[in-house]
This record gives C-alpha cells, sequence and structure tokens, in this order.
C-alpha cells in the first residue's frame, strides 16, 4: 500500500520525454543555469559511466577528462533543471558501471563504438512497437 | 522517504504521510469528563478485531440494539458512523494552540487542515533497536583499535571515578534497550498539501518505521508572524523511510 503511495507521489516529478541512453554513449547534458534573473543552458558533454537509482530518484554519472583532469557528474534524470540529453556517440560497455574508466589515461579512456548493425538493432525497436501498434489497430 | 524537486530545480528529501481521512470519534467536554479534548481515528480494522466497546462507539444507530435503546428512552451519545479505527488518539486544547471548537463527531478531517500550515511537529513511535551498545545508543566515540585496548573497542570509556564517591551516578548512560519509545520531530517544513490523494509530504525524516502511524500537528515552535492554529489529526505515515 505505501508503495502505491510513494509511486503517486513519484508520478508527480517523473518526466515524460527523458531520451533513452545507454551506459557508455557520449551524451551532452544541456543544463538550465540562473545568473542573476537570466536563464541560460549550459552543454556538459562526456561518457556515461552509470546510471542509479529508480523512479524519481534516478540518476546518471556523466564522466569527461577537462584539462587532464576527470570530472564526474551527476544527474537526477528526472530534475527539472536539465534542459535535454542528448546522444553524441554510442559506445560499447560489456557492464553496467564503467567505474574502470576512472584508472585509464590517455587512449585506453577511448570505447568502441557501437557498430552500425547494433545501432540498425536499437534503431529497429521503434519500428517494431509500430509494427505491433498497427496490429492492435 | 522519496524526494521531489522544488521550483529551483533542487531535491528535497520528504516523507509522505497519508493524513486522513480521521473521523472525529468523541468530543469529551468539560461537562462530561472533565476535560475537553477530541478525539480521531485513522484507518480502519474489521469489525471482528474491535472490542464491543469500540464498536459501540462508532456503530450505526439502526442496529438492533440501538433501535431497542431508543425505543425504550434511553438517549444515545452522537456516534461517527464509521468502520472502528486502528488508530485513536485525543488531542486537547491549551499551551499548543490547538482549537477544537467546532469539531463534531462524525466530521471526517482530511489532509486539508494542513492547508496553508508552513510546518508540523510528528510525533511517532521510532523503530525498535533491541540491546543496543553505547555507540549506537548515545554516540559514544568507543576506544581505539589498537595501542593496548583489548576486546574493549566498542565499550565506554570509565563509568566513574575513584574512592570518592565510589558509586557510579544514577541515570549513567550505558547500554540497554534502545529504540521503541515516543519520539517528536519538530518544525518539519510542509513541502506539499496534496488533498487529492490525502497525502502530506513533509521535508525530512519522521519517527518510526514505514507504515507506522504518527500524529501530525501545526508545530508549536514558533514561527514567523502569521499562520493560525489548525486542527490536529491523527496520521499514518506512509511513504518510505530510509
Amino acid at each position: 500500500m505505501s508503495q502505491k503511495i510513494l509511486a503517486k507521489v513519484e508520478a508527480s516529478s517523473l518526466k515524460s520525454d527523458v531520451a533513452p541512453f545507454a551506459i557508455g554513449d557520449t551524451v551532452d547534458v544541456h543544463t538550465r543555469i540562473l545568473e542573476g534573473d537570466k536563464e541560460r543552458i549550459q552543454i556538459f558533454n562526456g561518457v556515461v559511466i552509470a546510471r542509479a537509482g529508480s523512479g524519481s530518484r534516478e540518476t546518471f554519472t556523466v564522466r569527461r577528462i577537462v584539462a587532464g583532469e576527470g570530472v564526474e557528474r551527476k544527474f537526477p534524470i528526472h530534475s527539472p533543471k536539465i534542459a535535454k540529453i542528448e546522444v553524441k556517440r554510442s559506445g560499447v560497455a560489456r557492464r553496467a558501471k564503467l567505474y574502470y574508466l576512472r584508472d585509464r589515461v590517455g587512449k585506453s579512456v577511448r570505447l568502441k563504438e557501437k557498430r552500425a548493425e547494433t545501432t540498425e538493432g536499437t534503431a529497429a525497436k521503434p519500428a517494431k512497437a509500430a509494427k505491433k501498434k498497427t496490429v492492435k489497430a | 522517504m522519496t524526494q521531489v524537486f522544488d521550483d529551483a530545480g533542487g531535491v528535497v528529501p520528504v516523507t509522505v504521510i497519508e493524513a486522513g481521512p480521521c473521523p472525529v470519534l468523541f468530543v469529551r467536554s468539560v461537562d462530561r469528563d472533565g476535560y475537553e479534548a477530541v478525539q480521531v481515528g485513522f484507518a480502519d480494522k474489521p469489525r471482528r478485531l474491535a472490542s464491543r466497546s469500540v464498536r459501540g462507539q462508532v456503530a450505526k444507530l439502526d442496529s438492533r440494539r440501538g433501535k431497542r435503546l431508543a425505543e425504550a428512552g434511553v438517549a444515545s451519545l452522537p456516534k461517527a458512523n464509521s468502520e472502528p479505527k486502528r488508530f485513536v488518539r485525543e488531542f486537547r486544547p491549551g499551551k499548543n494552540g490547538l482549537d477544537v471548537s467546532g469539531l463534531s463527531v462524525g466530521q471526517v478531517l482530511t489532509v486539508s487542515v494542513f492547508e496553508g500550515v508552513d510546518a508540523v511537529d510528528v510525533t511517532g513511535t521510532t523503530k525498535g533497536r533491541g540491546t543496543a551498545g553505547v555507540m549506537k545508543r548515545h554516540g559514544f566515540k568507543g576506544q581505539r583499535a589498537s595501542h593496548g585496548v583489548k576486546k574493549v573497542h566498542r565499550h565506554q570509556g570509565g563509568t566513574s571515578m575513584n574512592t570518592s564517591p565510589a558509586r557510579v551516578f544514577k541515570g549513567k548512560r550505558m547500554a540497554g534497550r534502545f529504540g521503541n519509545e515516543r519520539s517528536t520531530m519538530r518544525n518539519l517544513k510542509v513541502v506539499r498539501v496534496d488533498a487529492e490523494n490525502n497525502l502530506l509530504l513533509v521535508r525530512g525524516a519522521i519517527p518510526g518505521p514505514n507504515g507506522g502511524f504518527v500524529i501530525v500537528r501545526k508545530t508549536n515552535k514558533l514561527q514567523r508572524v502569521g499562520g493560525g492554529p489548525a486542527p490536529a489529526a491523527a496520521k499514518k505515515k506512509a511513504g518510505g523511510k530510509k
């Protein structure tokens, strides 16, 4: 019962239009920043190394190298401060948490890009869903 | 507990309290009972689990017995006409700024009594932790990991002095039963009042386990000017505590 109530509360802060992205993807995170009373968008670019939590509490961690120093930022996925998440490149990840990237420097930080077939595979998914819809209709 | 986003986009940790509906079961008066109070209940329980007196308190007047009594000319007390309640508490007006006048038996309190209230106090029973050591129970520091400390790493240090007074003072904090006691968290900010689902969202944690019963009332901490007294109600805490 209490879980149902919690779900009700969380539903109020869920975003409906969260772009799908996966661990290992290189993303641009557009965050809203308030300067005085002016709002502007700041972009944080990097590799998604982890997703954690569920419901309105879900977060993801983006890692990038700035001036030779690793920088990680953790964003709540459903935060109203996040304007957009743009997937720039899909990397191959064989685990859910890419914390091993923290120990790497230089070229070994790079992830293999997902091959065309696999991207087609992901692209085929919405098509399938569409098919299902037509069947239902 | 869970979290919601505020207007600025920041994360606010909240506890969800299912606040009502709480019917008024009884109104105590100085004439009849010697004190003024209002009794409210929350959460139904099956009639088979309720004692006869409790059933009688909420029973419909058109029961067989009720009819018989009415025929005999016995004036019965007003009944709330609800199911027996699991959690029943009395609230007394007074120093706490509570105003119970104007409440009558059968009236149902909902979360709307907290509309416009800035902060609340939440009273509940803390989670029982059984026999606990001094580190958990009183926040003592324990002892060192090395330098000759033997098997007493989580113990307290000394308990008293030497030949004088040659005893341990009463009330010395030691290991023992911890938790399962009444506790009040005061001045919790009201984040949201959801009248539709009867939910009250307060910032921060409250005493007790998930699904435990608590009492919520307008805080008696001094507030900024404004905000009149609001009636209190017995409430159940629904959402997670983690």
